[in-house]
């Protein structure tokens, strides 16, 4: 009688315990590129391989910082920050981590020809003071360390050196490197297998740090570029799970029954540029620099239809260049100037712009329904009295032209990653261009009063200064049209309706380690 | 023979060099390397630094010279996109391509073959005009459209074939084999299917061509006087004499088919040089495009020479020319 009472307690137990294994089959719209995550830092790419790697620091459910491989920190001056580490950690090949590891990542990705050095731009050099404790000096009081070191993983200093690949692999230099084929990580899974192109293997790390969240042991990432292949292996499902799913199929995916659709708004807001320089490309006077002509090109944008027609009311209309959540956002700027064609016609006419012959240059793969918003844009733009003409090619053809400032009109998407502040875009896009800054600056404006804000906030310690002076910054940003924001685009996951928990962010980042899978 | 062999070496070594030199003017129009491979933080200093550091800067004939001479030691240095050494990478998508178009073509001559006896030898019935009519569409219909379609129909409505992927694969040496495994057979039909269609009806009207010539040749009639069943005058001596025309372009297909298998294999995520060729066109990746370039087009040069070879042992009279 005991004996069977135990049995039945044992039984319920297992019922409730969430010990089953389960698979994630993960169809995405494309490879992720290199397993070494100081490659290109493309965003898809380091957020697949958080599962493997981890920072010394990571976002939680709420996007807010919170430790990681770095248990607690503390400036020592206004240059110097210390990390106090996470003791038993191990590597997945079983090696402790220490300040060692860190001395020897934060060594690797800093170098001159790392292609992420970007990512930790104020960073000068590190020391370890323990095993368990590494300071780290900046080029200047700096207040985005923490920020930029959730997307700096961290490498096993032995193994790097055991391999030979203390150093990045620089394609320069033509020679492969070990870590692009092997990894050796902290974080909550590790690597099975990878063949490039047709599937990566991960399986669960028992022994992670943390308490997992998950019940996955198992992730098989397929990329399928074809999106129709992509949602016939969702309907047929060979694959359970997938963070990319075209906006055209949803309604036919949430009809159909063991499926279900996830949507939002993504922290990318697709924005519109404009050619400052004294000339267009086509050789006129450039009369995007007269502030009239910009208002015009506001007021001539229903953004009403924009939203509902070309983004089927999936998107969120923005009055301001970052989303709701990240830090620097303020709701008072938020509200898009109105509709008003017949004011763009007087606008034009002031300025003496009406009939100015322009070419507006737009992307065919890098934005949700970009086609159909570009061709909506010129044809609301043609009603208002100006005269466009719509370039249209893959990103590849456009990048020189919009580089090269021969893009008179532009459309750009920016999430402010991997920072997710305000300032990200501030010192990219808005700064005058120099050889730190305004890399994104295509239109080559320069506004000195900006940039002083814009150095101010850059070593403002004071978290709550430094938002003060980025939202003044954005303010100006909005009065001068230095940029016209759009919207902030929708994005939708498909999954198994089996996955009962998962944690779907705005930064559009898959985190397996916080999704569950029932039975 | 030694003279004429040496001379279309040399030939071919400047075709080599043609398509190269062309590759690079292309190169040149396509955009900017640097661009794809940059992320947003970095900043204008690192790209420069960037540029400078792959020889983008230099001119179009100094990037040409060095890409030639490094090409001819067998160097063609790493992928841009994802750092691997571009002569492995294509060496590794190569099985799959191969066996793909292998099958493809089986499948063509097995089925177009008996289709094309069949359309000529019943000509006028309804359902050899039905035939000739259905191979009409076969031929028109884009690949995706017919690799969506078989997608919808055995993976989607009757899930019995998967939608995508290689399957299981099984490795021999460098080579990988997905023949080997019932993942991988089961992975093949629908891209072999799919890829094969416009072979299949290519080779049934050039067969029924073929067919409709023969049949009206002096030995048929002969044959059927003897009293010879039709069976043995169809296949046994009206087909063989169709089949030369119909070997010479199978062999020329396959190699058209190797290179461009691009659409088949991104319907079916099929990991074989069409997709890498078409991924390293939307990355800008040069020295995958370039060394892909090259490699087809040493391929094709090959096959020529071969095929030109052979014409002249065949043929004493093409050796003097």
């Amino acid at each position: 009688m005991l004996k069977q009472l135990g049995l039945a307690a044992t039984l319920a137990l297992s019922l409730v315990l969430p010990g089953h294994a389960a698979t994630l089959k993960w169809g995405a719209s494309h490879d992720i590129f290199s397993l070494d995550p100081y490659s290109y830092g493309d965003s898809f790419t380091l957020a697949f391989l958080n599962h493997v790697y981890e920072g010394l620091v990571r976002y939680d459910a709420n996007l807010k910082i919170e430790p990681a491989l770095a248990t607690s920190w503390e400036t020592v001056s206004d240059t110097v920050w210390r990390f106090h580490l996470r003791k038993g950690v191990k590597f997945h090949n079983g090696a402790d981590f220490n300040a060692d590891d860190v001395l020897a990542s934060l060594k690797r990705v800093s170098d001159p020809v790392s292609p992420l050095r970007g990512n930790l731009p104020a960073y000068k050099s590190s020391t370890k003071v323990d095993d368990y404790t590494v300071d780290i000096e900046l080029t200047g009081p700096y207040p985005l360390l923490l920020n930029d070191l959730t997307n700096i993983h961290i490498f096993d200093a032995t193994w790097l050196k055991d391999n030979d690949s203390e150093k990045p692999t620089d394609v320069g230099a033509k020679i492969e490197g070990y870590a692009t084929y092997h990894t050796n990580g902290t974080g909550p899974f590790m690597l099975e297998s990878r063949v490039p192109d047709s599937k990566t293997v991960l399986v669960k790390n028992p022994n992670w740090w943390d308490k997992s969240q998950s019940n996955i042991d198992r992730i098989e990432f397929t990329p399928i570029v074809s999106a129709a292949t992509r949602v016939s292996a969702l309907l047929s499902g060979e694959v359970n799970f997938t963070d990319n799913a075209p906006s055209q199929d949803l309604p036919r995916l949430s009809a159909q029954p063991g499926l279900k659709v996830m949507e939002r708004t993504d922290l990318r807001t697709i924005m519109i540029g404009f050619n400052r320089k004294p000339k267009l490309d086509n050789g006129d006077d450039n009369k995007f620099n007269d502030l009239r002509v910009r208002q015009a090109f506001a007021h001539a944008l229903d953004h009403k239809l924009i939203q509902q027609r070309i983004m089927r009311g999936k998107s969120r209309t923005a009055g301001e260049i970052v989303a709701p959540e990240i830090p620097g956002y303020s709701a008072d700027l938020d509200t898009p100037l109105s509709y008003d064609p017949d004011l763009s016609k007087k606008l034009l006419a002031e300025a003496g712009a009406t009939d100015m012959p322009f070419t507006m240059v737009c992307t065919t793969d890098a934005y949700v329904n970009e086609e159909e918003l570009c061709q909506g844009i010129v044809n609301m733009l043609s009603r208002a009295g100006f005269k466009p003409q719509l370039d249209i090619a893959p990103v590849a053809l456009q990048a020189p032209k919009r580089t090269g400032g021969k893009a008179d009109v532009y459309l750009i998407g920016w999430a402010t990653e991997p920072m997710l502040d305000a300032y990200s875009i501030l010192v990219q896009m808005i700064e005058t261009r120099s050889a730190n800054a305004g890399v994104f600056n295509w239109g080559g404006w320069s506004y000195p009063d900006i940039d002083k804000l814009i150095v101010a906030a850059s070593t403002e310690m004071d978290r709550t200064k430094r938002l003060a002076l980025e939202t003044k910054a954005l303010g100006m940003v909005k009065d001068q049209i230095i940029m016209l924001p759009l919207h902030q685009q929708p994005m939708a996951w498909v999954m198994s309706d089996k996955i009962d928990k998962i944690a779907q962010l705005p930064d559009n980042k898959v985190r397996s380690w916080l999704t569950h899978i029932s039975e | 023979m030694l003279v004429f062999i040496v001379r279309r070496l040399i030939n071919s070594v400047f075709v080599m060099l043609a398509v190269a030199m062309l590759a690079f003017l292309i190169f040149q129009m396509a955009g900017d390397p640097v661009e794809m491979m940059a992320n947003e933080q970095t900043s204008q200093a690192d790209r420069a630094a960037m540029r400078e550091r792959l020889g983008l800067n230099d001119s179009l004939p100094t990037q040409y010279v060095r890409f030639v001479a490094n090409a001819a030691r067998g160097d063609f240095g790493i992928s841009y996109r994802n750092g691997q050494d571009v002569l492995h990478l294509i060496g590794q998508r190569f099985p799959a391509t191969f066996e793909l178009v292998m099958v493809a073509t089986l499948i063509s001559l097995v089925a177009g073959i008996p289709l094309g006896v069949l359309t000529a030898i019943q000509r006028g019935r309804w359902y050899a005009e039905g035939l000739q009519f259905v191979s009409i569409v076969g031929v028109s219909l884009p690949s995706f459209v017919v690799g969506i379609l078989l997608i919808l129909v055995f993976s989607v409505i009757l899930g019995w074939l998967p939608a995508f992927g290689r399957g299981d694969v099984v490795k021999i040496g460098w080579w990988s084999t997905g023949l080997l495994t019932p993942s991988g057979r089961q992975a093949l039909i629908l891209p072999a299917v799919s890829l094969s269609l416009y072979q299949i009806t290519l080779i049934m009207r050039l067969v029924r061509a073929e067919m409709l010539e023969v049949l009206r040749s002096d030995y048929v009639k002969f044959a059927r006087a003897r009293g010879i069943t039709r069976a043995r005058i169809y296949f046994r001596h009206a087909l063989r004499n169709c089949l030369m025309p119909v070997v010479t372009m199978t062999a020329m297909n396959v190699g058209a088919l190797i290179a461009f298998a691009i659409i088949t294999e991104t319907v079916f995520q099929w990991p074989g040089m069409g997709m890498l060729f078409i991924q390293a066109v939307t990355f800008i990746d040069i020295p995958v495009m370039a060394a892909y370039l090259c490699i087809i087009s040493f391929m094709f040069v090959v096959l020529n020479m071969l095929v030109d070879i052979a014409y002249a042992v065949i043929d004493p009279r093409l050796r003097a020319a």
